[in-house]
């Protein structure tokens, strides 16, 4: 490790000053639940002994989280790699757009994703309500919430994306020269692939795969929300043990397996992305790797791959933002009399407390709530990431050590975060039923990772002698900053605060735990307005989640401007 | 064996081969000699099946290819910085295109240590490819590529990646390699030199044509136009117009010249034509003549093996080069006289 001399006198900063804050809020609100878990876990170990029976809680829901896990991962692989093929190879009108498309899987809460689903393929869904118009049916006859395809379908929606971009990027970085020395030395097509191509992407692929795994095998929303309670996965079950059956030693050592899984996969995966192939495989020429379509088999491919896309990805969206404004109600017995058509009734429903019940919030409240929330969370992840960011970019050997330490909670599951701070802030002022700023704390730690990696490179990008010559001109460390630093990062802190304040829009797994009855956040309710019978019910979460959606895609639109005009 | 007819492609809307014709006989080295975006590189990739023409055939013993994909052609293609398979050890890469051949295994690895052997690679054959430097990568991209006993070897500038004096050195055997495998071979290449060497016939490419062919010796001796004279390094050219036919008297701006004609192309008197005056064969003459003669002050003075290569200015500021057996001194004025078989009458451009 070289240990480049500072470049600035900001940079100049002890360490441990740059450092402190960050490591404080990762001690406290990370590591101290984190641990609190796994003391839980081995008391829970120690008094109960690990009996057969306790074994078996455990094996059940980790056998059928590694299962579903495995049937996702492969399925999104089978799904992605045409795609990456087409993306990585080909040029084509629409391919800019259709890039933009595929980054909205990153950012879309999974609430909004599950009532996408559910307005597509629920039981009063279009395809079903549809169905039951054209056949002449009582009842919705694809039973196809709360079922395992749902789960499947939902993760493959999520996760394509990764398998484009990561298989995608490999491939476009393919010199083509390498297949076309495997053809001329007389490889069919198929043999080529097999024998050049595939463990030339290799490294790419498995590092695609082990993140898509370990994003199913965490997967919480799209189970809780699509699956129900008889697909328990870990998450799930460390959810219903923990908040239904108060089961918390249980919870504990559920979480612990589980933060023990993930560790294994980080630790994977990091593995697989650290070894560089020792040439650059890529083309001479930039861009040389692409080309149009030429062949009408090429563009057939191309066709098909766009088209699944499109409906994978817009459909449930497109589903969800018309069903919020449709009034589709069959009632049971009476197909005859279906109502249908445009309406803001659900949109206008949000604003009224019909119940007068006490533990009712109108949906208007739980939005004011997220948006505060929210904004808590970019108050709090910004400034941290920050000074993470600047301590990162002084690229000393301990600075290497946290960014590890900094991308961890990327692993850690947002249940287990949730569960670990019912556990230790229990207590005033650390109270989750009372301090309010808990809910932002644990959306700040899912978020900080994402905003310390926008910040990052930047820093990194501004040239030290621009330091230099605005120090030698007489600006002050702050004023360096302020008049060399600030207007370059400034595009990069706005894509952070961005993505910092939809990922606390969206947050599901750990804001079940943390949020207080009488305040939820959107995604929390249009969680039970789903859970909840009646049409009203179902048309007022679709309303939440189109709205939810909207914020969400206008972050994307935003940080897509941001990073645009940034080159 | 080999017969391109009148192949044509563009390359982003613009045409970059418009109507190449050749043919390659058994056991010949072809050099495809052209500059840079000439699409001698793209020829080579129409011929092995990687790119398919927008019109034209390739044509072998007679047969159309058009309907036989790359990996049936049996052509041997050695590519510009050689495409070696990173995820191969050096004998998985030569034994490639034998495995795909699906050959016994036992022959395989005979092969394999033959063909290392003769490009003196045996001892790396269970190296990574990635670990060889840039000559031995080369080596080991030509024994992959001879291997397999291709029909027809195409090299795209398989020296150009390296520095001069391992060029010079591979050139040779490059050249024994060449000669030794018997197989009809195209050499793609924007050097001169390298060309002159290794080829049984040149076949030089502009804008897209064909613009002659021949012997190494016969073109250089013979240009058939102002480009060629230039891009094969003949730098002495001069414009003027034909005085009398018979004999031929051009007339220039720096006096009036008795050339030869090679080939079939006859000047016309009045037409425009450019002279290439080669530079051995000058005799320094005392005084400034009528016929043949040029003057101008002398630039520069090298010593070269060949003789002191002497910059010449004359008067109205062209610049030619002469290799001369004695040095003149810089600043004196110098009477050339040529002799009449040293100056070639090209067709104007």
């Amino acid at each position: 490790m070289t240990k480049l001399p500072p470049t600035t006198r900001t940079a100049r900063l002890k360490p441990l000053g740059l450092w402190a804050a960050p490591l404080i809020f990762l001690g406290l609100f990370f590591f101290y639940p984190l641990g609190a878990i796994f003391r839980l876990a081995i008391d829970a170990a120690l008094e109960e002994g690990l009996t057969t029976a306790v074994l078996l809680r455990v094996w059940r829901p980790l056998g059928f989280t590694l299962w579903q896990a495995f049937l996702s991962t492969l399925l999104t692989v089978v799904v992605g790699l045409p795609a990456a093929y087409v993306f990585g190879r080909f040029e084509f009108i629409g391919k800019g757009v259709l890039r933009v498309l595929t980054t909205l899987p990153f950012i879309l809460p999974t609430v909004v994703v599950a009532a996408g689903f559910n307005a597509l393929l629920g039981g009063r869904g279009w395809v079903n309500l549809l169905l039951m118009n054209l056949l002449d049916l009582n009842t919705p006859p694809i039973q196809w919430m709360q079922s395992l395809q749902a789960i499947l379908l939902a993760h493959v929606f999520y996760n394509t994306t990764i398998v484009i971009r990561v298989v995608g990027a490999a491939w476009a970085q393919l010199d083509p020269r390498l297949e076309h020395a495997g053809r001329s030395l007389g490889a069919s097509a198929l043999r080529n692939l097999w024998e050049i191509t595939l463990p030339l992407l290799l490294p790419s692929l498995l590092s695609a795969t082990l993140l898509v795994f370990l994003f199913d095998f965490t997967s919480f929303g799209v189970i809780l929300l699509l699956g129900g309670p008889r697909f328990a996965t870990l998450e799930v079950e460390i959810y219903i043990q923990a908040l239904q059956r108060l089961n918390l030693p249980l919870a504990g050592l559920l979480s612990a397996v589980q933060l023990a899984c993930t560790l294994l996969m980080m630790l994977a995966y990091s593995r697989v992305t650290a070894r560089h192939p020792a040439v650059s495989l890529s083309p001479r020429l930039h861009g040389e790797g692409t080309h149009p379509l030429r062949h009408w088999r090429e563009g057939l491919l191309a066709a098909v791959v766009v088209t699944m896309l499109l409906v994978l990805l817009v459909s449930p969206l497109a589903a969800l933002g018309l069903r919020s404004v449709t009034r589709l109600e069959a009632g049971r017995g009476e197909r005859a009399e279906v109502q249908s058509g445009l309406t803001l009734a659900y949109y206008r429903e949000l604003f009224i407390n019909r119940r007068q019940s006490l533990f009712y919030v109108p949906p208007l409240l739980a939005g004011r709530n997220s948006l505060v929330y929210a904004a808590a969370t970019v108050a709090i992840s910004l400034p941290l990431g920050f000074l993470a960011a600047y301590g990162l970019a002084r690229r000393t050997a301990f600075s290497h050590r946290m960014e590890a330490l900094l991308m961890l909670p990327l692993g850690a599951s947002a249940v287990t975060l949730g569960l670990g701070y019912l556990v230790v802030f229990n207590r005033p002022p650390l109270d989750v039923r009372t301090f309010p700023l808990l809910l932002p704390a644990a959306h700040s730690l899912v978020a900080l990772p994402f905003v310390v990696r926008t910040l990052h490179p930047v820093l990194l990008s501004i040239p030290g002698g621009l330091r230099q010559a605005a120090a030698v001109l007489g600006a002050s460390p702050f004023q360096v900053w302020r008049h060399v630093d600030l207007p370059i990062i400034s595009r990069a802190a706005v894509v952070a605060a961005i993505f910092s304040f939809t990922i606390s829009m969206g947050e599901f797994g750990a804001t079940t735990f943390l949020s207080r009855p009488e305040a939820p956040t959107l995604p929390v309710a249009i969680f039970r307005f789903l859970s909840q019978p009646g049409g009203l019910n179902y048309g007022q979460a679709m309303a939440m989640a189109t709205l939810l959606m909207g914020v969400c895609a206008a972050g994307i639109l935003l940080m897509e401007r941001f990073t645009q005009n940034g080159h | 064996m080999l017969e391109v007819r009148d192949i044509h492609k563009t390359y982003e809307g613009k045409p970059l081969l418009c109507g190449v014709s050749f043919h390659v006989a058994g056991g010949e080295t072809v050099c495809l000699l052209g500059p840079s975006g000439s699409g001698k590189s793209t020829l080579l990739r129409i011929i092995a099946g990687l790119e398919s023409p927008e019109a034209g055939q390739v044509i072998w013993d007679g047969s159309d290819l058009a309907q036989v994909p790359v990996h049936k052609r049996n052509f041997g293609l050695m590519f510009q910085d050689y495409a070696l398979f990173p995820h191969k050890s050096v004998a998985e890469n030569v034994a490639f295109g034998l495995k795909m051949q699906r050959l016994p295994g036992e022959e395989i690895e005979r092969r394999v240590r033959a063909a290392l052997q003769q490009v003196n690679m045996f001892a790396f054959a269970n190296r990574r490819v990635t670990y060889l430097s840039g000559g031995e990568q080369q080596r080991v991209a030509l024994a992959r590529a001879l291997t397999p006993r291709p029909r027809l070897l195409m090299l795209d500038e398989p020296l150009g990646a390296l520095d001069r004096s391992l060029r010079e050195q591979l050139l040779e055997e490059l050249r024994s390699l060449l000669r030794h495998s018997g197989a009809p071979a195209i050499y793609v290449t924007h050097d001169q030199e390298e060309a002159f060497a290794v080829a049984d016939r040149l076949i030089l490419l502009h804008e897209g044509k064909v613009v002659q062919q021949g012997e190494p010796a016969k073109v250089h001796a013979s240009p058939v136009s102002a480009w060629v004279a230039t891009f094969l390094g003949m730098g002495n050219l001069l414009s003027g117009k034909v005085k009398s036919f018979s004999p031929l008297q051009v007339q220039t701006r720096a006096g009036c010249f008795t050339p030869v004609v090679h080939g079939e192309w006859k000047p016309n008197i009045g037409e425009r034509v450019t002279l290439l005056l080669r530079p051995w064969g000058a005799s320094v003459s005392p005084e400034a003549g009528a016929v043949n003669q040029l003057s101008g002050v002398v630039g520069d003075v090298v010593f070269r093996v060949e003789g002191y290569r002497v910059s010449l200015r004359s008067d109205d500021r062209l610049q030619f080069q002469f290799f001369l057996s004695q040095a003149p001194a810089v600043g004196e004025t110098l009477h050339l006289r040529l002799a009449p078989e040293s100056i070639n009458c090209l067709p104007a451009g």
